[in-house]
């Protein structure tokens, strides 16, 4: 993808434009660049793996695009609209109901209940309680772990945490789910479970996936890759 | 991947025809390279001259008579010492894609996108694996992650030939 020449204004509303799209982004922490003109497009309901060494800045995009980091220099683009321009408010909107996220170590709140965990972003977002629960049951189910509704996160094997974060991500019925390095934190049986679980419920749910992995076996669950290096993307 | 040890295999279960000795391999082990109908015969007439299989009945049919083949004694230790031997492992010393890579460099071309397109191919593939995995049965899934963690060690490999690109250009042209 090249743009480097696109105007920051105006964005037109095409007709089969990718949902997401981050333009030459530039991102530095200090002296060290992460992000050296990195892009990335992303189609509705497409699963694009985002590939590379460690440190290669894959991380960095991913947070980037989904609008926990702002970038230094470049824009990003969801449904037509600059993240970077938008209120606070309607960035911690989109990042509540219309983006869910599942990290390497699941991240679930220690204290609630896996059920609690997935209800939520639901509760969050103005959900009922009791819908709100039901809701997390089902999604609990599709991902096989039911069982687990009343148990703590601590309770639970590494494996069945990531599929209760996994439940908890497409729960809000997102339309993008970012997920960064899913089975870093499991063994190649678990891992490929929870690729299995993740891609089948978002092709289900139509949701399209940012899937950040520096394994090559994880990556081929998604229907194309972006290679990082060095801050750049390659895509093929 | 010996077709008659994989017969003897399958006429441990029972006797069995030629025809589904063939289609039980097909199923089982041939994926995309199903065995001919001429190996088939070859290879049963191969293992009755070895004394591992009889000719245990024949049957007319239709067309040419059937033979039932069961598997012998002899046939049964022949199993068993081909399943105690460890297979050699495979060897990737003289790949073409080692020699591609070091011909590049020695010739200053830019090895960088050769490493690129394998990768692309080979992730291609391993996409394909994995939806056929998807799709598939725990046998199929078996099969498959043989491959996938083939074709994900030589990524490994394209991969770090890929970090090394310029100190191994100064090595291949000294």
């Amino acid at each position: 993808m090249s743009s480097a020449t696109v105007a920051s204004e105006a964005i037109p509303a095409e007709v089969g434009r990718p949902l997401l799209e981050c333009r030459v982004l530039v991102k530095r922490f200090g002296q060290t660049p992460a992000l050296d003109g990195a892009s990335l497009s992303l189609g509705a309901a497409e699963i694009v793996a985002v590939m590379g060494p460690s440190g290669s800045g894959k991380s960095t995009l991913l947070h980037c695009a989904a609008g926990i980091l702002a970038p230094d220099a470049g824009e990003v683009i969801y449904d037509g609209r600059e993240v970077g321009r938008l209120p606070d408010s309607e960035r911690s909107r989109l990042r509540r109901s219309e983006f869910g996220f599942v990290f390497q170590f699941g991240r679930l709140v220690p204290e609630l209940s896996c059920a609690e965990n997935v209800a939520l972003p639901l509760r969050l977002a103005g959900v009922p309680r009791r819908r709100a629960r039901d809701q997390a049951g089902e999604w609990l189910g599709r991902l096989e772990v039911a069982d687990l509704a009343g148990r703590l996160p601590g309770d639970v094997s590494g494996g069945q945490g990531q599929r209760v974060a996994v439940a908890r991500a497409l729960v809000t019925g997102p339309r993008v789910v970012f997920a960064d390095e899913p089975t870093g934190a499991l063994d190649s049986l678990n891992g490929e479970r929870v690729m299995q679980l993740l891609t089948s419920a978002a092709r289900q749910s139509g949701a399209a996936v940012v899937l950040v992995t520096h394994e090559a076996r994880v990556a081929a669950y998604a229907d194309r890759e972006v290679i990082v290096r060095d801050g750049r993307t390659h895509a093929r | 991947m010996s077709i008659s040890k994989a017969f003897l295999g399958l006429l441990e279960d029972g006797p069995s025809y030629g025809y589904d000795l063939k289609r039980e391999y097909d199923a089982r082990f041939g994926l995309d390279r199903p065995v001919a109908y001429g190996q088939v015969y070859a290879t049963l007439s191969r293992l009755l001259k070895h004394g591992f299989v009889t000719v245990e009945a024949i049957e007319p049919g239709d067309g040419p008579e059937r033979k039932r083949y069961a598997i012998t004694p002899e046939g049964v230790a022949d199993v068993e010492q081909w399943l105690g031997e460890p297979e050699r492992p495979d060897l990737y010393l003289q790949s073409t894609l080692y020699a591609k890579v070091v011909i590049a460099l020695r010739s200053g071309r830019e090895a960088i996108e050769i490493l690129d397109t394998q990768r692309a191919e080979h992730l291609r593939l391993m996409r394909e694996l994995t939806r056929r995995k998807m799709d598939g049965t725990l046998v199929d899934q078996l099969v498959c992650d043989h491959a996938l963690f083939h074709l994900e060690a030589d990524l490994r490999w394209l991969e770090l030939t890929a970090a090394r690109l310029d100190e191994l250009a100064g090595a291949v042209t000294a």
